[in-house]
């Protein structure tokens, strides 16, 4: 290994990543911030999967929920005949259960998906998916209808101390996975394999007028993506101790396109941002309010718009500005920016929240918001809520322009 | 001399349009062939045949001395043709590197591996190196492909075809919109990245082609009028009648 400082800024940060998942819960100590930390990395997993295949190949599947979901049945029924006691093996190698799962669905489904790039491909994804969700309710035998299929995931014998009981080892046995498994996905980006995707991304005749059969390109990076998937699915497996239909629904594929795409597709770690924020608006804002799908998307469809490069690309703008020492000149458009946008989210959280307290049958109209009680039938709160809005708007439009001025005043310089 | 690259009455139809009529031809190993014809004779239809975008309607294709008909593009790839592209067809978001590494990678025989790490294949970072010296982009080594100028896309395009180190080069029109210095840069590489290759290439520019071609074959409508050495074309009534005359008329 040559010794560059290009190296060693990538040992720096692979270390400071691993650093992250060993100090995460020493941080967050509350048992509410576990069970968020756990789902975030094997979320984190998923989302990094499918960027395989969105980010790398090109590929934007509507199905990707099928490769996890199926490798969470392979293990969850593992886990309970490893709990019936008719074979041994050990927890801590189920997701490798759940990744060959993975893989042989891959073969299975990509063989048929992957003959076709772009629309085409999506539409298939989409269908497959559709199909595999219906034959997981068709066979309740085997995939437990509606209820799902319920395991326990303290089986055995504790290795040294290890049973999975309390959900620290279950915290640490995701992070292990989820550090190999991020370490693995971007060494494969790597490879002749990988460097190829993306050249069968960019342009699919050209890689065929150099050798590459792009139809194999893809169903290799589809195969090799679907092991992580099921890497994925065999850790919830783990930490919900259920697999159901949910797990392969169409709901958990688009799950991964949106945290996927606001993380950012076009950089590796970019899908690391998108799961990290996508499981705080599933399982942290969930708990709060119940327009929080509303929010999701709604925050969703600005990425869109106006950063198609999600989080990432929002993240690496700033670091020219930062390494030229300018940060102090954007300090000000930024709090502009910060302070309009605030306004903006006060007001329309504002208006939801009220819309939803009226429009819920038998539900009180009262809306407690940091100490103060606003009553939604009443006609004041309304005034007030979009006023907020209305000037945060405003304020936006100023401060957007400010910022805009300000940015190419830095570029320029 | 054998023959590297072999037509026989080669025919192409779309629908009820004949676009190809019999074509016949012979490139001899080694040798410069240039395939010249008016607007709509059936160039580029005659190279996607042989390049396998298309496939033919009947007729044989041979590729030193084997049948390359009904192959895909990337399997007759292997076997040692490549080609270029008459609108520039490189991959926009990748690096001048990376475009010609994705060239060597199949010939240098990593296939689809996924356990090697590219950054560590000399071999292939030798010959991707030695294709940029050769086209001239060497420092423009990590810049993306389509925000390079017009000419050095021309100059990547060429490159891309021949990295992977095919005996037999199919260039379509790669000195087209180019500027006067531009195609004598261009007519250079080409001399120099083909020595010791067959190539064959479609062209406009009589300039480039009298000046590099060993033998000349003319096209019209679908059909080989004429192959010769540039002198015998350039005597020839009937390539004068269908195709010189015609195109002195225009300018």
């Amino acid at each position: 290994m040559k010794y560059s400082p290009i190296n060693l800024g990538r040992w720096l940060l692979w270390g400071s990543t691993a650093v992250v998942f060993v100090v995460a819960p020493l941080v967050f100590t509350s048992s509410f911030a576990l069970t968020l930390l756990t789902q975030m990395g094997s979320f984190i997993i998923f989302a990094l999967s499918y960027n395989m295949l969105l980010g790398q190949g090109g590929m934007l599947s509507f199905g990707h929920a099928v490769y996890s979901g199926l490798g969470a049945y392979i293990a969850v029924h593992t886990l309970n005949l490893i709990g019936k006691g008719a074979i041994v093996f050990p927890v801590t190698l189920l997701p490798l259960v759940g990744g060959l799962a993975g893989v042989a669905f891959g073969v299975l489904f990509g063989y048929v998906t992957t003959r076709r790039a772009g629309t085409t491909f999506a539409l298939i994804s989409l269908g497959v998916g559709e199909m595999v969700f219906a034959c997981v309710l068709m066979f309740p035998g085997f995939f437990g209808g509606e209820a799902g299929v319920s395991t326990n995931r303290v089986v055995g014998k504790p290795f040294f101390g290890i049973s999975y009981g309390p959900a620290l080892q279950v915290y640490y046995l995701v992070a292990v996975w989820c550090f190999i498994s991020m370490v693995a996905m971007y060494a494969l980006t790597q490879t002749p394999l990988g460097r190829m995707a993306n050249a069968v991304r960019d342009n699919p005749e050209r890689a065929e007028f150099v050798g590459y059969d792009t139809q194999k390109v893809r169903f290799l990076q589809l195969v090799l993506s679907s092991f992580f998937a099921g890497v994925a699915g065999a850790l919830s497996c783990i930490n919900f101790e259920i697999v159901s239909a949910e797990n392969v629904s169409a709901i958990r594929s688009g799950g991964v396109l949106i945290a996927t795409f606001i993380g950012g597709v076009p950089f590796f770690f970019g899908p690391i941002l998108g799961a990290i924020v996508f499981i705080f608006f599933v399982a942290a804002l969930s708990g709060f309010t119940k327009a929080w799908l509303l929010y999701l998307g709604l925050f969703f469809v600005l990425m869109v718009l106006y950063a198609p490069g999600g989080l990432a690309s929002l993240v690496l703008m700033q670091l020219p500005v930062l390494r030229a020492g300018r940060w102090r000149a954007l300090a000000l458009p930024y709090a502009a920016a910060a302070t309009a946008a605030a306004l903006t989210i006060a007001g329309v959280i504002g208006v939801v929240e009220m819309v939803y307290r009226l429009s819920e049958q038998g539900a009180s109209t009262i809306l407690e918001v940091a100490g103060l009680s606003f009553d939604a039938s009443t006609t004041p709160p309304w005034i007030a809520f979009v006023l907020i809005l209305v000037a945060g708007l405003v304020a936006l439009r100023f401060a957007t322009r400010y910022f805009g001025r300000k940015w190419a005043e830095i570029k320029a310089a | 001399m054998s023959a590297a690259l072999q037509l026989r009455d080669v025919h192409k139809s779309f629908g009820s349009t004949k676009i190809i009529n019999g074509v016949s031809l012979e490139v001899r190993a080694g040798e410069r062939h240039a395939i010249i014809g008016p607007n709509g004779a059936g160039k580029s239809t005659l190279y996607n045949l042989i390049s396998g975008r298309f496939p033919v309607s009947s007729g044989s294709i041979l590729l030193n001395g084997e049948n390359i008909g009904g192959l895909k593009p990337f399997e007759i790839n292997r076997k040692g043709l490549s080609r270029s592209f008459q609108v520039t067809n490189i991959f926009h978001n990748l690096s001048v590197y990376e475009n010609i590494r994705c060239a060597v990678l199949w010939a240098a025989g990593h296939r689809y591996s996924f356990w090697s790490r590219v950054g560590g294949l000399k071999e292939v970072r030798a010959r991707a190196e030695e294709t940029m010296e050769q086209i001239g982009l060497a420092k423009r080594r990590d810049v993306l492909a389509g925000v390079l100028t017009y000419a050095e896309q021309r100059a990547l395009e060429i490159g891309i075809t021949i990295a992977g180190g095919a005996g037999v080069i199919l260039l379509d029109e790669p000195t087209a919109g180019m500027s006067r210095t531009e195609t004598a840069h261009a007519v250079q590489l080409i001399r120099d990245v083909t020595m010791g290759k067959t190539l064959v290439m479609v062209e406009h520019d009589m300039g480039v082609i009298f000046d590099l071609a060993d033998r000349i074959s003319v096209l019209v409508y679908g059909e080989i009028i004429a192959t010769g050495a540039p002198a015998e074309i350039r005597a020839n009534k009937a390539v004068q009648e269908a195709y010189l005359g015609s195109l002195h008329k225009e300018h």
